[in-house]
């Protein structure tokens, strides 16, 4: 460096390079940063290329566009993804005993990850490859009943085939058979099923049971320490029940009511806030006495905590279910299939139910259940009873631009 | 370095030797890095953003620029509660790190003597858990009938939070004052560390100095050490309210619904709407009104260097 300034700059040309390097305009400050940054955004900006840019159409036509080479055969194997905690974890907590009974059976690998966390979140991260008709990486992916409708209807599942899905096509429940999304199970087949339920801390209600949505939203008793959840669905679902309006065929009108019911108890302080899934820590810390929660979280708190008690509302409660799909050019689609039909085994099913607590969609598995666990072959949060099913509604499926608006409406009355 | 200590330029006549071409664009190799970086993860996701934002449509048939700038305003419109109270609490929030951070900067500079590595230690501790773990564990600390909660009823200060609607009722959970202090704790340490850097290399013997010309201590530290230490103030306000005023963690865990802030909008327009549109304008507003700030606040500050 110093050979190279001696040729070719003189000294006071040095020394006034120094200086302004230090002090002048050239010097490297925050002020000047900024205002080479903005500059060059600027700069930029002004390319023209924006117009350039653009979202091509996410839809994709027919079940060729979705379908894709099956590599099945050769290779052994399958990823799956799948929320944390949803899946029965053995003594040592970390084998997963049904998972090794699948692959020493069929030969198969599983490779499991628990990468779902939140189905907007795992929406955005999948939907580039998605929309772009490339592999996810991804054989088999388990999304909750409205996002599995969303990627049915956008071409993005894989048409699973009957022939090889004998059990799950014999044992899968009726309340579960055919959803308005995917009529006859052509696309999807449920993991689980989800009640959302009333829950309440005893303690922090003194002793007061909570047994409706109109209670929630008007009980002076409660004020400010009700919750409902951020999940539009299990929200206004269980708000139109309580109305005496169907989820299932709702309309325009109904929607926009329950919208304002659930605004008058955020404008009047009675609801504290809406909640994903943490609503279940100030539940049993009694910061939250009452509110719309999903039922496995229930059984999970209430061996912690005997204050946790639920009810079934009068007027109903919403199920929902989370849904195992194949998603578009995903290569190994009869292995994923084999999979989904194991867990269609009603042994198989109460092993898997005994650990997560959630509702089992196959049919014949009290006998199983009862063999693991007495007390759980008798909850009906697990297996509902006939009384506990007939109150069970759907939120009906929601065409593209319903979807936009209601979820437009519902994130104004949750504040963002 | 000033121009009269320079020895006199040497006559180099006309005929000056230009440096080789290759080495002319050595430091320009040297950028390449750092340049292609901005370019890939800075440049294009802008450049992306802003066409963004001026497209309509939807998702399943696909968005198409169209020009339509009406979505800035629109999302202005809309969300201008949300604005106002992402600048008011990460302001607030801001200010209490300051007010917090120069006296435990301070006392690491000057006074700890051989503490000093364990109190820095110290103040960088919680970033070994996760941001998500030490916002949650907020939600204990401030719980409805613990031990914070339960003393400030005692000494009726949550009367006073309350009437200027800082807090609600008897609780501070789901209040604007949780939130700020979940912000507070959250980006204290971005305000003491630069701090500290500024405090630590001032000379003691200024202090000397002033004592000597009969300056109190109070007259010392308003005339010498804090207008030393302005570059650490400058840059641990940036390092906080920048951050800070795009934060939706805090306001989605210790607030309700009328403490979200713009972030929780951008990312509830981006993955629940799906209106890509209107979440990347309120990126591009967020960002210009940041900048807005950022820069009158440097003019007044009335110091060039950050470190």
């Amino acid at each position: 460096m110093q050979e190279y300034e001696a040729e070719s700059l003189s000294a006071p040309q040095l020394a006034a390079m120094r200086r302004s390097l230090a002090g002048g305009r050239g010097a490297l400050t925050r002020r000047s940063l900024l205002r080479a940054s903005g500059t060059g955004a600027l700069a930029l900006g002004g390319l023209g290329t924006l117009s350039a840019c653009g979202i091509p159409p996410a839809k994709r036509e027919g079940d060729a566009a979705a379908a894709s080479d099956d590599h099945s055969a050769r290779e052994k194997r399958i990823t799956f993804s799948n929320w944390t905690e949803y899946m029965d974890v053995g003594e040592d907590e970390k084998s997963r005993p049904t998972l090794e009974a699948f692959t020493k059976r069929t030969g198969i690998t599983v490779k499991y990850t628990e990468d779902i966390n939140d189905n907007v979140e795992f929406f955005g991260k999948v939907k580039p490859q998605l929309a772009a008709g490339q592999d996810t990486g991804r054989d088999l992916i388990i999304v909750t009943d409205w996002l599995a409708a969303r990627i049915i209807r956008l071409g993005w599942a894989q048409k699973l085939d009957p022939a090889n899905l004998p059990h799950a096509f014999a044992n899968l429940s009726a309340q579960f058979r055919s959803p308005d999304w995917d009529p006859g199970r052509a696309y999807s087949y449920p993991w689980t099923g989800i009640p959302t339920v009333i829950a309440y801390n005893e303690k922090a209600t003194g002793g007061r049971k909570v047994e409706s949505v109109t209670q929630l939203l008007d009980d002076p008793k409660l004020k400010g320490r009700v919750s409902f959840l951020s999940e539009m669905r299990d929200s206004v679902g269980m708000t139109l029940l309580d109305m005496g309006k169907d989820p299932g065929s709702f309309t325009d009108a109904d929607y926009d009511a329950a919208i304002g019911r659930l605004q008058k108890g955020v404008d009047r302080k009675q609801i504290r806030r809406f909640t994903g899934n943490d609503y279940t820590a100030d539940l049993s810390k009694g910061d939250i006495a009452a509110c719309v929660a999903w039922a496995g979280d229930i059984i999970q708190l209430q061996a912690d905590n005997p204050d946790i008690k639920f009810t079934i509302p009068a007027a109903g409660y919403i199920t929902s279910s989370d849904n195992m799909l194949v998603p578009a050019r995903a290569r190994h689609k009869t292995n994923a299939e084999k999979l989904m039909d194991y867990y269609y085994e009603p042994p198989v099913a109460a092993q898997l139910a005994a650990y997560i607590n959630y509702v089992c969609p196959v049919d014949g598995v009290a006998a199983e259940l009862a063999k693991i666990d007495e007390s759980m072959a008798s909850n009906t949060l697990i297996l509902p009873d006939k009384e506990m099913a007939a109150k069970s509604r759907s939120f009906r499926s929601l065409s593209a631009e319903e979807e936009t608006a209601y979820e437009e409406k519902f994130a104004e009355l949750i504040g963002a | 370095m000033s121009v009269t200590d320079a020895p006199p330029a040497p006559d180099t006549g006309p005929e000056v030797r230009r440096p080789s071409t290759r080495r002319r664009l050595v430091p320009y190799w040297l950028l390449l890095p750092g340049i292609l970086w901005l370019l890939v993860f800075f440049a294009l996701p802008m450049v992306y953003q802003a066409s963004t934002s001026v497209q309509t449509g939807s998702l399943e048939k696909g968005f198409e620029v169209t020009w339509h700038f009406r979505t800035y305003w629109d999302a202005l419109a809309d969300y201008y509660p949300q604005f106002i109270r992402s600048l008011l609490y990460a302001g607030s929030a801001t200010l209490l790190c300051l007010l917090l951070g120069y006296p435990l900067a301070y006392l690491i500079a000057f006074r700890a003597g051989r503490w000093r590595g364990l109190v820095l230690v110290l103040v960088i501790a919680p970033f070994f858990t996760s941001f998500l773990i030490r916002t949650l564990a907020w939600k204990t600390i401030l719980a409805d009938g613990g031990a914070v909660v339960d003393v400030l009823d005692a000494l009726h200060v949550l009367d006073v939070t309350s009437r200027l609607g800082w807090t609600e009722n008897n609780r501070v959970l789901a209040t604007p004052l949780a939130v700020v202090c979940g912000l507070t704790y959250n980006f204290l340490p971005f305000m003491i560390l630069p701090l500290y850097t500024s405090l630590e290399r001032i000379d003691g013997r200024l202090h000397e100095a002033a004592g000597d010309l009969y300056a109190t201590p109070a007259t010392t530290f308003r005339k010498v050490t804090f207008p030393l230490s302005m570059p650490g103030v400058v840059s641990g306000t940036l390092l906080t309210f920048i951050p800070a005023s795009g934060d939706y963690v805090n306001a989605e865990l210790l607030g309700s619904t009328d403490t979200k802030m713009v972030g929780s909008v951008i990312q509830s327009q981006f993955l629940r709407v799906l209106d890509y549109p209107t979440a990347a304008a309120l990126s591009f507003i967020l960002m210009a009104v940041v900048l807005l700030v950022v820069t009158v606040y440097i003019r007044r500050s009335g110091t060039e260097d950050l470190v």
